[in-house]
């Protein structure tokens, strides 16, 4: 263990070209895919709370089921579509990052979405008779729910970004782990393990640990003057 | 100004809740110049009633009316309604007000300003709605709805927990609210508020409008044993 600690200290000191390039890498594939993720998860997020129609229920409860889905499962789909005989195949995204980001969407905006509706409902509840008291339409309703529960849905976000950048069935199989091309923590760690080579497994996983307590620690930070201000 | 304002009306209208009957049959219209209030025990049926005359809560039978037409959604557009709990959005004093005219396309600072004034807010334009005082925060509620000019203002016990400086200057609202020909329709528990601005009075027991009248006639010799206990401090579920 302090083997490994040391080792990961010593790559990170030396600026070790691959080591950033795969941690850059897996940055780039998280927030992109969880920026996506949170334009589709909390529109929909938004629409579920404050709509009523049939099939709604089952709509919920489907979308509760999909926050579960095994990352190779989505993995899978997702290359079922962009494989050269797939209908996406055309596209040519199969061992690309945007693969992966696509992956990592799919796997995380069912989360945002099913979380969000949560948060969104409460505060919509709290707020419905004054919205329909000052003839608010829907889309309005919506989006002054989503920004009075901002700071929460901000949680919401980091739940689905920690879900992403720590996945590895998913952009195992469509990104390929190509090295210098499609290769990010996760999968690194897993091709060190395979190989035995255990201390820049645990090297790795010690980098990607603190970068997700990073992205978390900016996020925060970010947060609590903004809630000051914001009235919250 | 000779208006008479909008006429809000109840027919033949029922409010079952879970089986139980909240509204039995009333029957009323709220028309003429001045205050109307309304006044009742606790559990009444006052707020369920104001609910239904505002088109947030569907009749069980029977109909609502503005202008002799039936209420529609649009027609919530023509009403604002202060309820009985503020509902004060994570926002500033000033963004509260701005976000019920911006659901009119309405952006007038100055107007805001004014309405804010108009209540003894300005000062805290920039402050947390959430953090001002409950007394505060009904205040801030009254502003928004003045905001939209409605042409009908339903109050629900808006100065319960107001001090009485506070009381008074949202008394000198409401009467120069109802002077400018704005249909207000204010429940309160406050006999002594109610006897300075009402000029008429419908008075709800078990769901049920028991007495409608003239101020005065209801406050010098209510016709019901009911509205008379009450009056009387005395009146028992
Ligand atoms: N959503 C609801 N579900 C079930 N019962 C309700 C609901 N809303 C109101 N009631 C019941 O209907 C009755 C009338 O309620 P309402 O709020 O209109 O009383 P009120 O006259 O405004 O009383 P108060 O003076 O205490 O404000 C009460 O017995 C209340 O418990
Ligand atoms: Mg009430």
């Amino acid at each position: 263990m302090a083997e490994a600690i040391a080792l990961a200290l010593g790559l990170v000191a030396r600026g070790d070209a691959d080591l950033f390039e795969i941690v850059l890498l897996s940055l780039r594939v998280s927030l992109t895919a969880t920026a996506v993720a949170c334009v589709l998860g909390l529109t929909l997020g938004a629409f579920l709370a404050v709509a009523r129609f049939p099939g709604r229920g089952a709509a919920l409860v489907a979308l509760n089921a999909l926050m579960g889905l095994p990352p190779v499962v989505v993995g899978l789909l997702v290359y079922l579509h962009l494989s050269r005989s797939g209908p996406l195949g055309f596209l040519g995204l199969l061992y690309t990052p945007t693969a992966m980001i696509v992956a990592q969407t799919v796997l995380i905006t069912p989360i945002v979405a099913a979380l969000s509706r949560q948060v969104i409902e409460d505060l919509h509840r709290e707020y419905a008779d004054q919205f329909r008291s000052l003839g608010l339409t829907r889309w309005q309703s919506m989006g002054a729910l989503l920004w009075d529960g901002r700071f929460s849905l901000l949680t919401v976000a980091m739940a689905g970004f920690g879900r992403a950048v720590a996945e590895v069935g998913a952009v195992m199989i469509v990104g390929g782990n190509i090295d210098h091309l499609t290769r990010v923590m996760t999968t690194a760690i897993a091709l060190e393990t395979s190989k035995g080579d255990l201390p820049l497994a645990l090297a790795l996983g010690l980098v990607l640990m603190v970068i997700a307590l990073g992205v978390n620690a900016g996020v925060q930070a970010l947060r609590l003057p903004g809630e000051r201000v914001a009235h919250a | 100004m000779t208006e008479t304002g909008a006429i809000v009306g109840a027919e033949n209208l029922s409010l079952d809740i879970g089986g139980v009957r909240r509204l039995d049959d009333v029957s009323l219209r709220f028309e003429g110049g001045g205050v109307s209030v309304v006044m009742g025990p606790n559990g009444a049926g006052k707020t369920l009633l104001l609910r239904c005359l505002h088109g947030l809560q569907a009749p069980t039978s029977g109909r609502v009316t503005l202008d002799g037409a039936t209420l529609t959604d649009r027609d919530r557009l023509r009403q604002a309604m202060v309820f009985q709990a503020p509902v004060l959005l994570r926002r500033s004093v000033a963004a509260n007000v701005d976000f019920a005219l911006k659901a009119r396309g309405i952006h007038d600072a100055d107007w805001r300003n004014a309405c804010l004034a108009r209540v003894g807010l300005l000062e805290r334009a920039g402050d947390s709605a959430r953090r001002l005082s409950g007394g505060q925060q009904q205040r801030l509620a009254l502003a928004r709805a003045l905001a939209t000019r409605p042409q009908v203002l339903f109050l629900d016990e808006p100065t319960a927990s107001l001090d009485p400086a506070s009381a008074l200057t949202i008394e000198t609202a409401i009467t120069e609210i109802a002077g400018e020909g704005v249909r207000v329709i204010l429940v309160t528990h406050d006999v002594a508020q109610a006897r300075r601005l009402a000029s008429d009075v419908a008075f709800f027991a078990r769901g049920r409008l028991v007495e409608r009248c003239d101020a005065t006639r209801f406050f010098d010799a209510p016709h019901s044993g009911e509205a008379a206990a009450y009056l009387a401090g005395r009146y028992v579920l």
